[in-house]
């Protein structure tokens, strides 16, 4: 059904991201890294399938939580812990950091810190689509927390009426930094609010990173016949807290315990052995390539140099 | 080359044919805002632009301020030139975050690749009788802000030639108009011309008194300025015409040559722009005053209905005459 080198790939994006998410955490606890991480640990299926249904010339725009998309589109993983480090080869020199990575030449707009605050800024892309006749889609990455926001629903209303091509990816984690779900909405099927926008919806599960490919795939095939825009609700879990700071006492044992059994990467490793039918040994060998990419990386960034004074100030003085 | 001809138009006229002119120079450049269609914005800057440039170019926005202001920044982000309009700059109070935390910071957050090529219209200023919510100057807000431009036209040929500036610039600009002067009639060329941010104008040139102002506070120094002349002193009035960036060049060697300065804002005085040129002035021209760097602002208020209650919280022609010859007469 899939070929061999297709389903590689995903298994590939999903590792990626969680040697990265793991290797930067170690990185973060040893002071190389400083500030807000919020990992996408557990997440790693929702990004890897959505944009495995994109093209090259198809936007994204990210959010707080934006590793993983970053990855997912194809940013090359020494400028990202380049950036995560603050040096000057990182995608945005460093002034960046985490919560604002951004790789133009991927179509990646960028990560977010104002939670909900990409929203407009991709239906903004999706009308620039619109208006230049492209054949183009935008992926908004949004979450749970972004869903109670105001500019949740008036960008849905905008998408709706303008008939953008555009896809909100709802990154259900099921918690708005430490507030669960329950106790943030009434109804907490997410997807459910497209209908009241006219918008078709659909409820996955994003830790199932086959079912988010196909999902993606028919949305994407909807907007770029002009049928768009369309909500994806993608259901996961976090594997700790808000950020690595945050122990995530909150999340109850047992469930976590499920999630972490429900894993993307153990769930794409099955499909690599199910439907690629390749052994054990091959996926390690895919491992262990993995995890030397992401050495190499480390010493890639620590080997970077730093934007001085002087450059900065030249950059900001007609600020 | 076609011969110039200058009319007399209206400010509203002067921004319409801006908008007009650029959107017909650039496909890219496109209108997002509520009501600016077929009932041709509130203040009717917008007049016929739907029926040449169609609804696709010319967008009715629903009442959803921040969102279609980020819609805006979204589009200049990729590769648009949009012009948003927001009724009133007190509701542009709703798009904080996409102005603040979105626009103004995007270049900068991605070392200086992207770019956001977005004008953010609107308007402030007493009108008559529009009360708190509908009346205020919060060009301070903005003028606080990195990255962001900030340009204030108060004649019909600045607002032209700067809205056309603004439109081809790579920055996000604020652009505020004020409600007064749309209707306001001034000498403008038809052709196309644009001025160049961070240079203001001396709409009066003299040599005792330097009174700096914008929007809708040149035109009345002006007229102070005329009264000041009767009784023989000879004011300079400057309009700034942008706030960001700003033409201190100009600010200081007026200084340097009047040796007295007042500053005339329509804002609150408190954490506002004429507080930053004073301490300018002070710092970089102390040694050519002649006295105190005085300031004439709003009074520290929201704005009342009632309409004596309203002009006397913003300076008026007389006020700017009384505060002028306090400036000139201070003992030093």
């Amino acid at each position: 059904m899939y070929l061999q080198e297709f389903i590689i790939h995903l298994y590939k994006t999903i590792y990626t991201i969680r040697i990265f998410e793991s290797r930067c955490i170690q990185l973060y606890r040893q002071g190389l890294i400083r500030g807000y991480f919020h990992p996408y640990l557990g997440e790693e299926a929702i990004a890897t399938g959505v944009c495995a249904s994109l093209e090259k010339k198809d936007f994204i725009i990210s959010t707080h939580r934006g590793h993983g998309h970053c990855i997912a589109r194809g940013a090359e993983i020494k400028r990202m812990v380049a950036e995560l480090f603050g040096k000057r080869e990182g995608y945005c020199l460093g002034l960046g950091g985490s919560m604002h990575i951004a790789d133009l030449d991927t179509g990646n707009l960028g990560a977010n810190g104002i939670v909900g605050g990409n929203l407009p800024l991709g239906i903004g892309a999706g009308v620039s689509i619109a208006l230049q006749k492209l054949d183009k889609v935008c992926v908004i990455f949004t979450t749970d927390g972004a869903s109670n926001n105001g500019v949740f629903a008036e960008s849905m209303n905008l998408a709706a009426i303008w008939n953008l091509p555009v896809i909100i990816v709802i990154e259900n984690n099921q918690y708005a930094v430490s507030t669960s779900i329950e106790d943030s909405t009434r109804q907490t099927e997410l997807y459910r609010r497209g209908g009241a926008y006219g918008v078709t919806s659909y409820r996955i599960d994003g830790n199932d990173v086959l079912e988010v490919y196909e999902t993606a795939k028919k949305s994407v095939q909807a907007c770029r016949a002009g049928e768009g825009p369309v909500l994806i609700e993608a259901v996961t879990y976090r594997h700790g807290g808000h950020h690595v700071n945050d122990p995530g006492l909150y999340m109850p044992k047992e469930k976590l315990a499920y999630y972490l059994e429900h894993d993307p990467v153990k769930i794409s490793k099955r499909y690599l052995i199910e439907q690629a039918e390749l052994s054990e040994t091959d996926i390690e060998a895919f491992n262990q390539e993995i995890e030397r990419e992401m050495e190499e990386a480390v010493i890639y960034g620590e080997s970077c140099g730093e934007l001085s004074e002087e450059e900065f100030d030249k950059m900001v003085e007609h600020y | 080359m076609d011969k110039q001809v200058t009319r007399e138009i209206m400010y509203r006229e002067a921004l319409n044919e801006a908008l007009q002119e650029e959107m017909r120079r650039d496909p890219t450049v496109f209108l997002l805002g509520e009501g600016i269609g077929q009932r041709g914005g509130s203040y009717k800057v917008t007049v016929g632009l739907l029926d040449e440039f169609g609804p696709k170019r010319v967008i009715d926005t629903p009442i959803a301020e921040a969102s279609f202001t980020g819609a805006g920044i979204g589009a200049a982000m990729t590769g648009m030139r949009p012009v948003v309009e927001i009724l009133f700059v007190d509701f542009s109070m709703l798009v904080m975050d996409q102005i603040v935390n979105q626009a103004a910071k995007y270049k900068f957050m991605t070392g200086g690749k992207g770019r956001v090529p977005f004008v953010l219209r609107s308007q402030g200023g007493v009108g008559n009788g529009l009360a708190a919510q509908h009346s205020e100057s919060l060009e301070a807000l903005f003028y606080h802000i990195p990255g962001l431009k900030l340009v204030m036209p108060a004649t019909a040929y600045d607002a032209k030639g700067l809205l056309k500036s603004a439109i081809r610039c790579d920055d996000p600009v604020i652009f505020l108009e004020h409600k007064l002067l749309y209707m306001t009639k001034g000498a403008v060329p038809d052709t196309d011309y644009t001025i160049e941010f961070g240079r203001g104008d001396i709409k009066r040139r003299g040599n005792d008194l330097t009174i700096i102002a914008w929007s809708n506070m040149v035109g009345r120094s002006l007229e102070a300025a005329e009264i000041l002349a009767q009784e023989g002193i000879d004011a300079e009035v400057i309009d700034l015409r942008t706030l960001v960036p700003l033409d201190k060049e100009m600010i200081l060697e007026s200084v340097r040559k009047t040796g007295h300065v007042l500053i005339v804002q329509e804002a609150i005085r408190r954490g506002g722009i004429a507080s930053d040129i004073a301490s300018i002035i002070q710092e970089e021209a102390f040694d050519y005053l002649n006295g105190p760097v005085r300031i004439l602002a709003g009074k520290v208020t929201h704005i009342p209905f009632n309409l004596n209650l309203e002009s006397a919280c913003v300076p008026q022609v007389k006020d700017i005459d009384a505060r002028a010859k306090e400036t000139i007469y201070t003992e030093v």
